[in-house]
């Protein structure tokens, strides 16, 4: 910002703001909004460096809202229930004024909050973001993960479609398999001796109301740890240590309004791909909407190929590729499970990859292969070759993970000196 | 100052960055009102309402002469009263107590804009529901009912509010609806049959 | 290229009864509709049908006439059976710009209303007892199985005596339905083949394996214009599995345009902005 009292240039801190008059000067003695701007956005200061990885946390937070808003909207016309939850879906995609489009912005902004949360977490992998001092950053980022994983697939069981009622048959049979108690449990998760009336309404329940509730929590407390640890970088360096005469990162810039307006070419090339899957192939070829679900959900029929969304077919492809039912819920449980300790494994002393041996980048890069090759091969039919490269996959996904405390030491996988300043290249 | 945001106004063309900072708000703006269409147009009729809002029939040669029936038309009761013409005749000469007598003020297709409010003298075709607050008026046909008082030419009367109307629907002053019931388009594509949302001019 | 001249037609008699029945007209009309295309296909690829399972339906949504076409021979040779419970006649009229007065003369059967959805007149208990089950909505079959599916179901059905109803599938073997279309398509005898594979336990077996369909019986349609009838055909459920599609992809190119200028100018305020980052 060129202007002298601008707020990038001296950034003023919550203690001196400039004191306002009028409606501001009101709202300010009885909410503290100038100090919020001043201390959240034009007083954060992040990094400079950040390059394309770091688009992807506010791309989710705009999902979020987007899913929010189209969600309020679906309910209006939605019925839940065995014999309206189909038609209902099927009155808001013929009948109501541009349902269809609430839907398919709806199906696909599902798909696209899987796609963008897994990108932030690759940049996490990729930087070293959940190491110290960014454990509790990272844990709370899981939880949302975990909580979305929850809303996503009750979510799907809503339309009631034939994949809906085989997913949720699938998955609450999971819980069976748990000793003891797994029978019981699976019984009172349904509320009745098969999947029905009494699961889809509670499903429903828990998705518009439970679910959105806790996922706005965890991703405010997400913030929170965010904005007091502060971001990391691509060269993993922490700003907080070169602090300049106004006690500002010497690499930080303020957040608004330089990452805002970097943000918002972000959000618009995010929605220009958004558009074009939601106007000209909403169903993405079967995959965001997969055409059994078009057929109204039949106990008595399951559809030939059997396979959950595409966000979920990694941890279904090692699920399908162990021979031991109990041991295959177990490990995919372990392949969601083990990110959380991923700040625990990681013995490295620098964060980034970009100052890392070959060894912690062919480990990364295998298990980026493995991941998208297990979610290849969740798709497929559990048979022959296939299940073999799940296997295969599924062992490198989980080196990756349990292997990390040797081969991430730097005895092992030398490190190169890291900069005492972060990279930036001005164009 | 930070070493990291040179401020420097040589280098940086404020008019251009203050140029470029409105338009993209003001493009964000527009998408914002773009955006809000859909959802806002959610909320009109569906299809399906529409389309159960289609013009209603009725065979008006089965009402008696001097009842009424009721059907229903976009969800609104439609009060379809075969008058007598003793009824017809009752229409005159209360025109002074009326606060509409002409039905100027009022809402009917132009065909329904005279004194008897109708096409046919015959057949009173009103949407049922009171213009003061819309709760159902009831039947007071009889001139001169104990209930009403000696004066009352025949019409009805909304047990809510008490509002007076009389048999071709034109509200009584001392009422507190100001205008008087409103009558829907119809047709009578035959003789026996009346058509309740639709006319000359197609349907509603 | 096909180079075919669509035509609105006019809508024929509708007559409804199980079996269905045909509009005469069909003829005549399928007479308007050229398929050199499938003329040359038959021509390279020499023997009918040896290749269906690469058939594609090949259909094009926007095309009203071809719609307009289908909508007919849904109503003359499916609504027997088959309902489209989602879709209300009214809209398809709107839709496929089909006058009123047409509509209700040709189209509907007498007594259903506009507002309607298109029902079959075939009570449920009834099918049950005649096909062994009830004969499935079609308003969604587009989307559930695709157009392809579709394609390669109608136009593969041969005579097999061992089936309840004279004929077989090789999209869907075993299907409950009767080849409602063989006065149009005639009758097609499926001709084997002997193939050698070995088995998992290496043994070789010698196996039937399906080759051509031989033409034993003509209908009224020639193999070009029954694919005509049958891409309308699908072409039309294509249209009744997402009536919307046409206005999304409408709306679709003014959205991406819009974003495109917001983010170009959202492009330009980042790079003035961050003149200032060194």
């Amino acid at each position: 910002m060129a202007s002298n009292n601008g707020p990038a240039a001296g950034a003023p801190l919550a203690g001196n703001l400039p004191k306002r008059k009028g409606f501001m000067g009101w709202l300010n003695k009885r909410m503290p909004v100038d100090e919020f701007i001043a201390e959240q956005l034009t007083g954060y200061y992040a990094p400079k460096n950040f390059n394309i990885w770091y688009f992807f946390g506010s791309l989710a937070l705009v999902v979020l809202v987007m899913q929010l808003l189209t969600g309020i909207f679906l309910t209006m016309f939605y019925k839940p229930g065995e014999l309206t939850s189909f038609d209902s879906v099927e009155f808001i995609m013929r009948e109501v004024s541009h349902g269809w489009l609430i839907r398919y912005l709806h199906s696909t902004g599902a798909s696209a909050f899987f796609i963008v949360v897994y990108l932030h977490m690759f940049r996490a992998l990729l930087y070293g973001s959940y190491k110290p001092p960014r454990e509790l950053l990272w844990l709370l980022g899981m939880l949302v993960y975990l909580a979305l994983m929850a809303e996503a697939f009750m979510g799907y069981v809503l339309p009631w479609g034939n994949m809906s009622f085989w997913g949720a048959q699938v998955i609450v049979n999971l819980f069976g398999t748990i000793p003891a108690i797994g029978p019981p449990l699976v019984e009172w998760i349904r509320g009745d001796y098969g999947i029905a009336d009494a699961t889809l309404n509670r499903f429903f329940a828990l998705h518009v109301v439970a679910l959105p509730l806790g996922i706005l929590l965890l991703v405010m407390l997400h913030l929170v740890a965010l904005r007091t640890t502060g971001s990391n970088n691509p060269d993993g360096i922490e700003i907080k240590e070169k602090l300049g005469p106004n006690g500002k990162p010497l690499d930080g810039i303020p957040f608004h309004p330089y990452y805002t307006v970097k943000d918002v070419v972000g959000v618009g090339v995010f929605f220009i791909l958004f558009a074009i899957i939601v106007f000209f192939v909403p169903t993405f070829g079967g995959l965001f909407l997969e055409g059994p679900n078009f057929d109204p959900a039949n106990p008595m029929s399951t559809p030939e190929h059997i396979a959950p969304v595409w966000y979920f077919t990694p941890f279904y492809a090692i699920l399908r590729a162990v021979p031991d039912q109990r041991l295959g819920a177990l490990l995919m449980g372990l392949a969601v499970v083990s990110f959380f300790f991923l700040p625990w494994l990681d013995r490295s002393p620098v964060k980034s990859m970009r100052y890392r041996g070959w060894v912690s980048k062919t480990m990364l890069t295998l298990f980026a292969v493995s991941f998208i090759a297990l979610g290849y091969l969740g798709l497929q039919p559990a048979e022959g070759i296939y299940v073999l490269w799940a296997r295969i996959f599924g062992v490198i996904y989980f080196l990756y993970f349990w292997a990390m405390p040797f081969y991430s030491r730097a005895s092992v996988d030398p490190v190169k000196q890291v900069p005492q300043r972060v990279v930036f290249n001005a164009h | 100052m930070a070493d990291n945001v040179v401020v420097a106004d040589d280098e940086v063309d404020l008019s251009r960055r203050k140029f470029l900072t409105n338009a993209t708000i003001a493009t964000g703006a527009v998408g914002a009102v773009f955006v809000a269409v859909p959802f806002i147009e959610s909320w009109t009729p569906s299809e399906r309402a529409r389309a159960l809002g289609a013009p209603t029939e009725l065979d008006v040669s089965k009402i008696e002469p001097g009842q009424m029936t009721t059907v229903v038309w976009r969800r609104q009761p439609i009060y379809v009263v075969r008058r007598t013409p003793e009824m017809v005749a009752h229409l005159q000469g209360h025109d002074a107590a009326l606060k509409d007598p002409t039905s100027d003020k009022s809402d009917q297709p132009p065909y329904a804009k005279n004194v008897l409010r109708a096409r046919k003298a015959e057949y009173l075709v009103l949407i049922g529901t009171c213009t003061h607050l819309g709760c159902l008026p009831k039947q007071r046909f009889e001139a001169g009912s104990p209930e009403m008082g000696p004066s009352w030419p025949g019409g009805f009367f909304c047990p809510c509010h008490g509002s007076r109307f009389d048999l071709a629907g034109r509200v009584f002053e001392g009422s507190p609806a100001s205008v008087n019931l409103r009558v829907p388009p119809y047709e009578y594509p035959n003789e026996r049959t009346l058509l309740v949302g639709a006319d000359e001019k197609g349907a509603a | 290229m096909r180079t075919r001249m669509w035509r609105p037609m006019p809508m024929h008699v509708l007559r409804r009864s199980l079996f269905v029945v045909v509009g005469c007209a069909v003829l005549a009309t399928a007479g308007f509709v050229h398929g050199t295309a499938f003329a040359a296909e038959e021509a390279a690829g020499g023997k009918l049908g040896a290749d269906w399972k690469t058939q594609h339906a090949d259909t094009d949504v926007a095309n009203n006439a071809s719609l307009q076409r289908g909508a007919r021979n849904f109503s003359n040779y499916c609504l027997g059976c088959h309902s489209l419970k989602y879709e209300r006649w009214s809209r398809m009229a709107q839709d496929l710009e089909i006058p009123e007065p047409l509509l209700q003369k040709d189209l509907m059967p007498p007594g259903d209303k506009p507002a309607q959805y298109i029902l079959t007149s075939m009570p449920a208990a009834d099918a049950e007892a005649w096909f062994g089950k009830t004969p499935p909505d079609l308003s969604l079959m587009a989307r559930a199985r695709g157009k392809d599916y579709l394609y390669q179901f109608l136009t593969t059905f041969y005579v097999d005596p061992t089936r309840q109803t004279g004929a077989n599938n090789l999209r869907l073997p075993a299907t409950a339905m009767p080849h409602v279309l063989s006065e149009l398509e005639g009758l097609k005898r499926a001709v084997y083949k002997k193939e050698e594979k070995r088995g998992e336990d290496g043994k070789v077996i010698t196996e039937q394996v399906f080759d051509h369909f031989e033409q034993i019986a003509p209908g009224r349609l020639s193999t070009a214009d029954y694919a005509s009838f049958v891409r309308d055909t699908v072409n039309f459920l294509d249209y009744v599995g997402e009536p919307t599609q046409q206005a999304r992809r409408a709306l679709g190119v003014w959205v991406v345009l819009f974003l495109l200028v917001f983010t170009w100018l959202a492009w330009l305020m980042k790079k003035e902005y961050w003149k200032d980052v060194h």
